[in-house]
C-alpha cells in the first residue's frame, strides 16, 4: 500500500517512537498509576497502526509481519494461563495465587505477581489489535492485484 | 436520577437504529451506541461524592475513594466491543465484496 | 455532577440521532465517533482515569476502521418509501420500548439518588485491596487479583475475535 505525503512521514519519525515508549511506561507502572495492561497495551498497538499507515510497505513485508505477530500473541497467552496455574505450587494451592513477596505498597517492584501479568496482557491485547488491522490491509491489497 | 433516565433514552435511540435501519453501516454504529450507553450506566453505579480516584497515596492514606469493582467490569467490555465491531466490519467487508450493496433487503433478494 | 452528566448525555442523544439518520454514510460514522469521545468526558468527570485512557484509544481504532470499509464505496444511503416491512419494524419498535419502559420504571425506583450510598461490597473491595493485593491502584488490585477469571476469559475473547477475523478474510486457499 502507499504511504502519506511526506509530512505525514516526518511527523510520524519524529513521535511514533515516543508513543511506543509511552504505552511501555503505562504496563510497567501499572500497579502505580492509572493504566494498567489493557491501556498500555492498546497505546502501543495505536503506535503500531500509526507507523504502518503512514509509511506504506509492499505486499510480502506485511505477510511476513503477520506471521510473526501471531507468533507473539500466543505466547503471550500461553504464558498468562502458565502464571495462573503456578499458583498450584505455593502456599494455598489454588488458581491465580499470589505467591510472591509483596513487599511496600507504592514502591515500583511490589504487588507480588501482577507487574508479570500486566507485561504478558499488555503484549497480547497489542499483538490482537494489531493482527485485525494488519488482515484488513492484506485482504484489501491482495484483492486489487 | 436524572442521569440514569438519560442513559436509557440513548439505550433505546440505540435500539431504534438496529431495528429499523436497512443499511450495514448504520447497523454497525447503532450497535456501538448500545454498548456506549451500558459503559456509561455501570461507571455511573460507582460514583460516591466527594470521592477520589482509586489510585492509594501512601503519604495520606485516609480519603473517601470511589467503588473500583464497577471500572473493572467496564475495563474489561471496551475491549471487547472493540474485538466484536472489528469483526462485524470484516463481515460487512466481505458482503459489500459479494453483492456490491449495503442494503440488506437486496441482499436477501439477491441470494446469489 | 448530575447536572454536567445529564447535559453531556444529551449531546450524545443528539449526536446519536443524527447518526442514525445522516444519508451520507461517512458523517454517520464520525457522529459515532464523536459520542466515544463524548464518554471520554463523562469518565473524567466521574474519576475514572483508567477508563478515559483505554475508550480514547479504542475509539479512534474503531472509527479507523470504520472509515477504511465506507470510504472505497458508494457512500450514500438509498432512501426509499414506507412498504409493509417498514411498517412491521416500526411496530416492533414501539412494542419494545412500551415493555422496556416498564421494566426500567420499576428497577429506577430501587436506584439511589446519585452518589450517595454505594454497592453492598464495595467497603470490602476498597479497605482490603491495597493491603491483600499490595498494588496502590486498586482496579489493578481488583482486575488481576480478585477477579483473575474475567481478564483470563477476556484474554480467550481476544483470541477468538482474531482467529474469527483471520478466517473471514482469507482469498486464496492452499492449491
Amino acid at each position: 500500500m502507499k504511504g502519506m505525503t511526506l509530512i505525514v512521514k516526518k511527523t510520524t519519525q519524529l513521535i511514533g517512537g515516543m508513543i511506543f515508549m509511552y504505552g511501555i511506561y503505562v504496563i510497567v507502572h501499572g500497579h502505580l498509576t492509572p493504566g494498567g495492561g489493557f491501556a498500555g497495551g492498546v497505546i502501543i498497538a495505536g503506535s503500531l497502526i500509526l507507523v504502518t499507515l503512514a509509511y506504506g510497505g509492499d505486499f510480502m513485508k506485511l505477510i511476513k509481519e503477520e506471521a510473526g505477530t501471531t507468533i507473539i500473541e500466543s505466547l503471550a497467552t500461553i504464558m498468562v494461563i502458565l502464571i495462573a496455574t503456578s499458583g498450584f505450587l505455593f502456599g494455598t494451592k489454588i488458581f491465580f495465587n499470589n505467591f510472591l513477596p509483596k513487599g511496600v505498597v507504592g514502591h515500583l517492584i511490589s504487588a507480588g505477581v501482577l507487574p508479570l501479568y500486566n507485561v504478558f496482557i499488555g503484549t497480547e491485547v497489542a499483538a490482537s489489535i494489531f493482527i485485525i488491522f494488519l488482515s484488513l490491509v492484506i485482504f484489501k491489497e491482495e484483492s486489487t492485484q | 436520577m436524572i442521569a440514569y433516565i438519560m442513559c436509557f433514552i440513548l439505550f433505546f435511540v440505540g435500539l431504534y437504529g438496529v431495528i429499523t435501519r436497512r443499511n450495514l453501516i448504520k447497523i454497525a454504529v447503532s450497535l456501538s451506541i448500545m454498548e456506549i450507553s451500558t459503559f456509561l450506566f455501570f461507571a455511573l453505579l460507582g460514583y460516591i461524592d466527594g470521592g477520589v480516584a482509586p489510585i492509594v497515596d501512601p503519604a495520606d492514606p485516609i480519603k473517601v475513594y470511589v467503588d473500583p469493582l464497577p471500572q473493572a467490569l467496564v475495563l474489561t467490555a471496551i475491549v471487547i466491543g472493540l474485538a466484536t465491531t472489528a469483526m462485524l466490519m470484516a463481515v460487512i467487508i466481505r458482503l459489500y465484496r459479494k453483492y456490491g450493496t449495503f442494503d440488506i433487503r437486496e441482499i436477501k433478494n439477491l441470494r446469489g | 455532577m448530575e447536572l454536567a452528566i445529564s447535559v453531556i448525555t444529551g449531546f450524545m442523544i443528539l449526536g446519536a440521532l443524527y447518526a442514525i439518520h445522516a444519508k451520507d454514510l461517512l458523517s454517520s460514522v464520525i457522529a459515532c465517533g464523536i459520542v466515544g469521545y463524548s464518554l471520554v468526558i463523562c469518565f473524567l468527570l466521574l474519576k475514572a482515569p483508567d477508563l478515559a485512557i483505554v475508550q480514547i484509544v479504542v475509539d479512534t481504532i474503531t472509527l479507523i476502521i470504520m472509515v477504511a470499509v465506507v470510504h472505497d464505496s458508494s457512500r450514500n444511503e438509498s432512501y426509499s418509501k414506507l412498504d409493509t416491512q417498514g411498517y412491521i419494524s416500526a411496530a416492533t419498535i414501539i412494542l419494545l420500548i412500551m415493555l422496556l419502559l416498564y421494566f426500567f420504571a420499576v428497577s429506577i425506583k430501587s436506584l439511589d439518588v446519585l452518589g450517595t450510598s454505594s454497592l453492598r461490597m464495595a467497603k470490602y473491595y476498597i479497605e482490603g485491596a491495597a493491603p491483600k493485593s499490595g498494588s496502590a491502584n486498586l482496579v489493578t488490585g481488583v482486575v488481576f487479583d480478585f477477579r483473575g477469571y474475567d481478564t483470563m476469559g477476556e484474554a480467550v475473547v481476544l483470541v477468538t475475535a482474531v482467529l474469527g477475523v483471520l478466517t473471514i478474510l482469507r482469498i486464496k486457499g492452499k492449491k
